[in-house]
């Protein structure tokens, strides 16, 4: 007998709670970017673990997905962050605040 | 409850279980709470191995291995490559927030979101007849099992991902090239820091 | 029918700055004369029908329909709007054909012709329209129209006044007609002619009054009554033409026509009817006295249509409205001759408008002068032209009412041709007071020849209608359009006779008078005081009463109302805007992380929310 579904999906939520907490709380842009990272990951352990419960394989074509997805956006989210660091040399996203009221 | 789960649990999926999601945990507080932008990435590469021995346990091989190539493989390295290239990889200050309140609010809206995906999980929400795309348990392998569901039920959505990268492909290109011309991310970039230096 | 001026005006809008100079003028014309004969063929048809059955009601298309109110966009053909038709047309393309020769060297000659087409549109709108609506639309087109007619030369500073004053004054009729309008529709529920003319019998007296009076107002303002004259006779600033066809043919009539139009309206108020005889009595009166001093040709012409109208409101006010109808056409035809006449001599002597400077003219302009002394002739009511036996309809009906009412119309009529014959001696006949050095020229055919038929018009017209039983054309036609508004004739044929003789008479003394203080001399100030000149100083009346006063009331609104108060509420509006954003706009702080928060808190609420309601 494997280790119950309930138990991945408790540490899916905590990390998607810790990626929350890392995408809130840090300034640079980078680490905002990886926090989002775990988030998609502790996602596609759900998607894993449900598809183990449900005996079904769509789950884990819905996380192939996900993960062509979250290339795409790493590309172009980095590609954006090069082309604004290159104009002010800074790495935190509070210096972007430039829209505030 | 140790007793309990001795007698239902194989040992060696306990132990591996308990060892990857362990992995998992201390690498996302080691992003979260890393200052250096390099050792975050690293952690992350922790969590990111966890979470592919966890699909193995889960019987996902195939997720397992991309898992490992894409993001573990190229993501993170991406990842490295710009920390390393911009050169940024500087301490950040991690004391006080200058955002008053946000912190707080952060971790209770954190606490929150774990509730709430607790209770998620823990309900059964779904009503009505399962819709079933393959079920796992069938005979052919599990890289056979995707790929008969991305090229038959899911062929459509697939050809819509290779779209997508491609224009992933084009759009980056188009952020990052350094031209005599203003491309557009650089044109925004120059209106951004003559707004910041008008105030 | 009656869209084909506006396709001249569309056509002429689209190419008329590219057609040479005479083709844009004849191509508007063209479309007004096609018009004219549309509505000859319609008449013609209505004619080979039975006399009750000449009504017909043809829908277009629907225009609005909301709740109750349903309107359609159509024509209303009976022989009252058919009449009007035929005149409004008839007059409106000989006078397009007249503009060609006397706007010919104009620089804004294709659009002044969009301008007259859309006029005429605009009033057979007005006519055709099956119900008040319609009418009212056609009613300010006639109005907007006829104020870019006015301010045609808006280069003047008095032409684009005048186009404002016009516009203005009429505005306060407008607000009559509409509040007639308002009333009927909340009271009937409907604006179609036949379906109130049907209803209004159901109404208290109190609100057919009322009703009758805000209609009246509004054709105060349309055909300048009495104390809404003023504008007409400053709207002699725009191109004669336009003064001939606003004052002949459409605009004023129009008040006329919304009166016989609502006769049976009228009909249940004799009080109402009376005011309106007397409001036409007096102003009929009042602008003939204003005539016999005025030096300008035009201004002469100008007060002469505002007492005609009044005789017309006379005739409508003692229930005669055939008569007003009957003097409505005859008018028309003998003011657009007049004002062509008076055009065709301001053109000849190179825009020279004062009558004092002129004299001895029939050498020079034979045709004008004739076709102005047969016009003349009609106005004053000397038999047997025209004017002869409209004008005695109308004091015929007036002295059935009231014998007052009959000498304020006789005397009125004595002045009339009093004041016609003075204008006519001072500018063809006496000595010849103008520079020698002005070349005075005969018009051009296409301006003589209107005035030629205009004239054949004006000298027969009265067989529309003559006082001998079998010959009563006009009444016949009209008869089943008023049938029970018609007040019933009383009088004998005798008394008739004689009042038409005292007609004929009281026209030969005011000829009379005229020639013998004008034929000789130009200048008898005892004869033209300064008073009646100014118009009975009612323009200067109301620029003390209403202007200076609004003005003054306006200067208080602009200083102290619109500083402190609409100022103040509006500043504080915007400081506690301002105060608010303060607080608010810490809210964007720009810092990304920090919207993600608030935008996870929200979701986290809404999901909240869901997990207890049905998670529990």
């Amino acid at each position: 007998m494997t280790v119950p579904g309930s138990w991945y999906l408790i540490l899916s939520a905590l990390l998607f709670s810790l990626g929350a907490l890392g995408f809130f709380t840090r300034r640079n842009v980078l680490i905002m970017f990886m926090s989002l990272e775990l988030m998609l990951n502790a996602v596609n352990l759900t998607f894993v673990t449900f598809s183990r419960m449900l005996g079904d394989i769509g789950g884990q074509t819905m996380v192939f997905f996900v993960l062509v997805v979250a290339a795409a956006e790493v590309v172009v989210g980095l590609g954006i962050i090069m082309a604004i660091f290159r104009r002010r040399s800074s790495a935190t996203a509070d210096d972007l605040s430039i829209f505030r009221g | 409850m140790i007793d309990l789960l001795a007698t239902q649990i194989a040992l060696p999926d306990l132990i591996t279980f308990l060892i990857a999601g362990c992995a998992v945990v201390l690498g996302a507080l080691g992003v979260v709470f890393m200052r250096n932008p390099v050792h975050s990435a690293l952690s992350m590469i922790m969590t990111l191995f966890a979470i592919a021995i966890l699909f193995i346990e889960q019987d996902a091989q195939f997720l397992a291995a991309v898992q490992v190539i894409v993001y573990a493989g190229a993501i993170v390295v991406l990842f490295l490559f710009v920390i390393m290239l911009l050169g940024v990889d500087k301490k950040e200050y991690l004391g006080k927030d200058r955002l008053r309140g946000q912190r707080p609010l952060a971790f209770l809206a954190v606490l929150i979101i774990f509730v709430e995906i607790l209770t998620l999980s823990r309900g059964n929400w779904a009503t009505g007849a399962k819709a079933t795309v393959l079920s796992t348990t069938s005979p052919i392998t599990n890289v056979e099992q995707i790929a008969r569901t991305i090229f038959t039920t899911y062929l459509l959505p697939f050809e819509a991902t290779s779209v997508l990268l491609i224009i992933a492909v084009v759009g980056a290109v188009v952020l990052v090239r350094r031209s005599e011309e203003r491309t557009v991310g650089e044109g925004q970039a120059i209106e951004l820091e003559a707004e910041s230096e008008m105030k | 029918m009656m869209l084909l001026p506006l396709a001249g005006a569309v056509f002429n809008m689209a190419f008329g700055k590219k057609l040479k100079r005479p083709l844009a003028g004849v191509i508007a014309s063209l479309f007004v004369a096609a018009s004219f004969v549309l509505a000859v063929i319609t008449w013609l048809g209505l004619l080979s029908k039975a006399s009750n059955q000449r009504v017909f009601n043809y829908t277009l298309f629907n225009w609005i329909s909301a709740g109750n109110l349903h309107l359609n966009f159509g024509a209303y053909v009976d022989p009252l709007s058919v009449t009007m038709v035929l005149f409004v047309t008839g007059i409106s393309a000989l006078i397009h054909f007249y503009s060609i020769g006397y706007m010919g060297h104009d620089e804004r000659f294709s659009t002044f012709f969009i301008y007259l087409n859309l006029f005429v549109f605009a009033m057979l709108v007005l006519v055709l329209s099956g119900n008040f609506v319609f009418t009212f639309l056609g009613w300010e087109g006639v109005g907007a129209t006829s104020y870019w007619l006015i301010a045609f030369w808006f280069e003047r500073p008095t032409a684009a006044a005048a186009g404002k004053k016009a516009f203005i004054v009429n505005r306060i009729g407008d607000f009559g007609y509409l509040m007639a309008v308002f009333l009927l529709f909340n009271y009937l529920g409907t604006l179609s002619y036949s379906q109130v003319f049907s209803g209004v019998g159901n109404l208290s007296h109190g609100t057919v009054v009322a009703i009758a009076l805000l209609f009246f107002v509004g054709a105060i303002g349309k055909s300048a009554q009495l104390p809404l004259f003023v504008w007409l006779v400053d709207a002699m600033e725009g191109p004669t033409p336009v003064s001939a066809l606003i004052h002949a043919a459409t605009m004023v009539t129009a008040g006329v026509y919304l009166m016989a139009r609502i006769a049976p309206i009228l009909h249940l108020t004799a009080g109402v009817g009376t005011i309106v005889a007397y409001v036409g009595a007096i102003t009929a009166f009042v602008a003939a006295m204003a005539a016999t001093s005025q030096t300008d040709i035009k201004k002469v012409l100008a007060y002469s249509t505002v007492s005609q109208l009044g005789y017309m409101f006379l005739g409508i006010g003692t229930g005669q409205y055939i008569a007003a109808i009957f003097l409505m056409v005859t008018h028309a035809f003998y003011k657009a001759l007049l004002f062509l006449g008076a055009g065709s001599v301001i053109h000849g002597m190179h825009d020279e408008q004062n009558i004092k400077r002129m004299g001895a003219l029939r050498k020079f302009m034979p045709v004008t002068a004739v076709t102005f002394i047969v016009a003349w002739l009609s106005i004053a009511g000397f038999p047997p032209f025209s004017g002869f036996f409209s004008k005695g309809d109308v004091l015929a009906g007036a002295y059935e009412k009231s014998v007052i009412l009959w000498v304020i119309g006789a005397v009125s009529a004595i002045l009339t041709a009093y004041y016609m014959g003075r204008e006519v001696y001072l500018v063809f006949f006496g000595k010849q007071r103008f520079d020698p050095a002005v070349k005075v020229h005969e018009s051009p055919k296409v301006m003589t020849v209107p005035l030629y038929i205009l004239a054949i018009l004006s000298a027969f017209g009265g067989a529309l209608d003559l006082p001998i039983s079998h010959l009563r054309f006009l009444e016949d036609w009209l008869t089943p359009v008023f049938a029970h508004s018609l007040a019933p004739s009383t009088i004998s044929s005798a008394t008739r006779f004689v009042l038409g003789a005292t007609d004929g008479v009281l026209a030969a003394i005011g000829i009379a008078i005229a020639s013998s203080l004008w034929i000789k001399s130009a200048s008898r100030p005892a004869a033209e005081p300064a008073f009646l000149a100014a118009g009975w100083g009612i323009d200067r009346f109301y620029d003390r009463a209403i202007s200076r006063s609004s003005t003054r009331l306006s200067q208080f609104f602009s200083t102290v109302i619109e500083v402190k108060v609409v100022d103040g509420a509006t500043m504080s509006v915007a400081s506690l805007v301002g105060l608010v954003g303060k607080y608010v706009r810490k809210v964007q702080s720009g810092y990304i992380r920090n919207y993600a928060l608030y935008i996870s808190v929200g979701a986290l609420l809404i999901l909240g929310y869901f997990l207890t309601r049905v998670g529990a």
